[in-house]
């Protein structure tokens, strides 16, 4: 009987007609792909994406270039030059980020202690030439000042795990 | 050619070439040698005499990389070895770095890492066997494999902010807590789940072509595959329980039940069904670890080896000065050796690390799973036809991240 069966299943082609209806099954479930650069997937707080240097709400740069995000990055990605400003303050003269060797580990959001250094949730920064990912300090407090609603929501609601 | 019809011409001696019989070389840029493995294969007609595994094209010198980077850095570079699983990678190391530092994590920590270790199992699963089908050409179980996998990286991305390169599991513990609503959400997901995956196996299970393409091709007994240093789910399709999780449990892996499915023939055909078969064991063990998982810290409250709380390092000066200790020397580990394995997707995953008594490793040897199988491609497709050494190939589950390291 066993052997019957197992030939009948196989001349009716029962495994590919049953196959064939879960395909057409899926054929019309909803559509699970995103039109993309009109349509997004969410992103959690937490993503890690393009590097900003953010200021205070007075304008003041937040960065007081203590440096241990340089001493962290596992890719030595970061340089950092510091020196004294005419007020005493100081502050890093140079900070660059060579983004196409940056690992995006978010190690140096987690070392910095001024909320200055974070990735960010823009992961479009794809460019034509690789100079333009070496990021100067301009380029990224920049990035601070066009994403900075969004930086301070993220680290808000981060916060509590942090 | 043997008996040609031309005779040889008076005077000269007849010369045979033998035409049969070549040498292909396979790779190292196609797609179906999952990565970057160069293949040189030595055919007759259509049957593999002879398959080489050329490896070391993405050879990044990992382990020397981590004998100059403290304890804490050295985590995300485990997370580019084997890059279908991650965290799996990242798990290893921590325990290892945790035995040597003597410290246990708390609870929740280890109930995390083992929700987070199945969840990636699941992940290297759904793409080995959607991609051992794709190769065997099925197409459709790819693009709804990426479609499930794609919610699982959401859960990837919503605790560590990275869809593959977590960064996650650190020694000492988690670097933060799963975020509110996330273990609803994966539990719901573990509710729609097993459709998905009887969908899946309504469809390749006994589906006559590709069981053609898999059944009885690249067999490797019980023997020859502990021979081989065979692990994991490749091991299991020969007929052998051993799984690390049941083996020495680490972490909480004790406290779950789950079965270990075995094959018979270790044939193409029992490695995909192990596997998909853990799919639904990784399944049973998420669920306990979502009801199991207490509340509490997830990292050791020692702020010599993780760092303090964020609000805490600004408000005290002790918290800061540990704070800046932990990110710019780290910590020390005292002076000790230790071999420390996890049962990683595919096979056991081990790291040798060697301290010193400094803040970083003096060696980090890794064992990388894929290597010893790949070392069994050649004795598992001799004698069957060129496309069924690409079945062989699919079904091992390699990648080169953890291969060529």
């Amino acid at each position: 009987m066993p052997l019957l069966d197992r030939t009948a299943r196989s001349f009716l082609l029962l495994e590919i007609l049953s196959g064939m209806a879960i395909t057409l099954r899926y054929f019309f479930k909803r559509k699970a792909t995103l039109n993309y650069p009109y349509e997004k997937n969410a992103i959690s707080p937490r993503f890690k994406g393009e590097h900003a240097l953010r200021r205070y709400p007075n304008g003041e740069e937040r960065c007081i270039a203590c440096k241990l995000c340089e001493a962290i990055c596992p890719a030595q990605a970061i340089t950092i030059e510091a020196e004294p400003r005419a007020d005493g303050s100081r502050r890093a003269t140079r900070y660059d980020i060579d983004m196409t060797k940056c690992i995006y580990c978010g190690l140096c959001e987690e070392a910095c202690p001024v909320d200055a250094i974070v990735e960010g949730p823009n992961f479009e920064f794809a460019t034509e030439t690789r100079e333009e990912l070496l990021y100067d300090k301009q380029k990224l407090l920049d990035n601070g000042d066009r994403w900075e609603p969004e930086l301070a929501k993220r680290l808000e609601l981060d916060a509590p795990y942090r | 050619m043997s008996g040609g019809l031309h005779e040889a011409a008076p005077g000269r001696a007849l010369r045979t070439l033998d035409l049969e019989r070549h040498t292909v070389n396979v790779g190292p840029q196609h797609p179906a040698t999952h990565g970057v493995l160069r293949l040189i294969m030595e055919l007759e007609g259509e049957t593999v005499t002879r398959a080489d595994p050329h490896i070391g094209l993405l050879h990044r010198g990992t382990e020397k990389l981590i004998e100059y980077k403290s304890y804490l850095q050295a985590v995300p570079y485990f997370d580019r070895l084997d890059y279908v699983s991650p965290m799996c990678c990242e798990h290893a190391f921590a325990l290892a770095t945790e035995k040597l530092l003597g410290i246990t994590v708390p609870d929740r920590g280890q109930w995390i890492r083992v929700l987070f270790s199945e969840i990636t199992r699941i992940l290297n699963h759904l793409l080995t066997i959607v991609h051992l089908a794709l190769d065997i050409g099925a197409q459709s179980p790819s693009l709804w494999g990426y479609e499930e996998r794609e919610k699982l990286l959401s859960f990837h991305e919503a605790v560590s902010g990275a869809r593959f390169h977590a960064n996650y599991f650190r020694p000492g513990g988690v670097s933060k807590d799963l975020p509110a609503g996330l273990a609803d959400e994966i539990w719901a997901w573990s509710e729609t789940f097993p459709k998905f995956l009887a969908d899946l196996q309504n469809l390749l299970n006994d589906n006559r072509i590709f069981r053609q393409r898999l059944v009885d091709i690249g067999i490797i007994s019980a023997e020859d595959a502990l021979g081989m240093g065979f692990s994991g789910p490749n091991l299991r399709a020969a007929g052998i329980a051993w799984d690390l999780r049941r083996a020495q449990p680490y972490d909480k892996y004790g406290k779950v039940e789950f079965d270990i499915p075995v094959g018979r023939h270790g044939d193409c055909f029992d490695r995909y069904l192990v596997r998909i078969n853990e799919m639904g064991e990784s399944l049973k063990i998420i669920r306990q670890a979502l009801q199991k998982m207490p509340q509490g810290p997830v990292k050791v409250q020692d702020n010599k080896i993780t760092p303090p709380k964020r609000a805490e390092m600004k408000r005290s000066m002790e918290a800061l000065i540990h704070h800046f200790k932990l990110y710019t020397e780290g910590y020390h580990v005292p002076a000790g050796t230790t071999y420390t394995a996890v049962e990683a997707p595919k096979g056991e995953f081990g790291v040798y690390l060697i301290a010193d008594g400094t803040n970083h490793p003096y060696r980090c040897k890794i064992r990388a799973t894929g290597f010893s199988h790949l070392q069994a491609l050649e004795m598992m497709s001799k004698g069957h036809l060129l496309a069924d050494a690409i079945a062989v190939l699919g079904s091992i589950d390699i990648v080169f991240g953890e291969v060529d390291r």
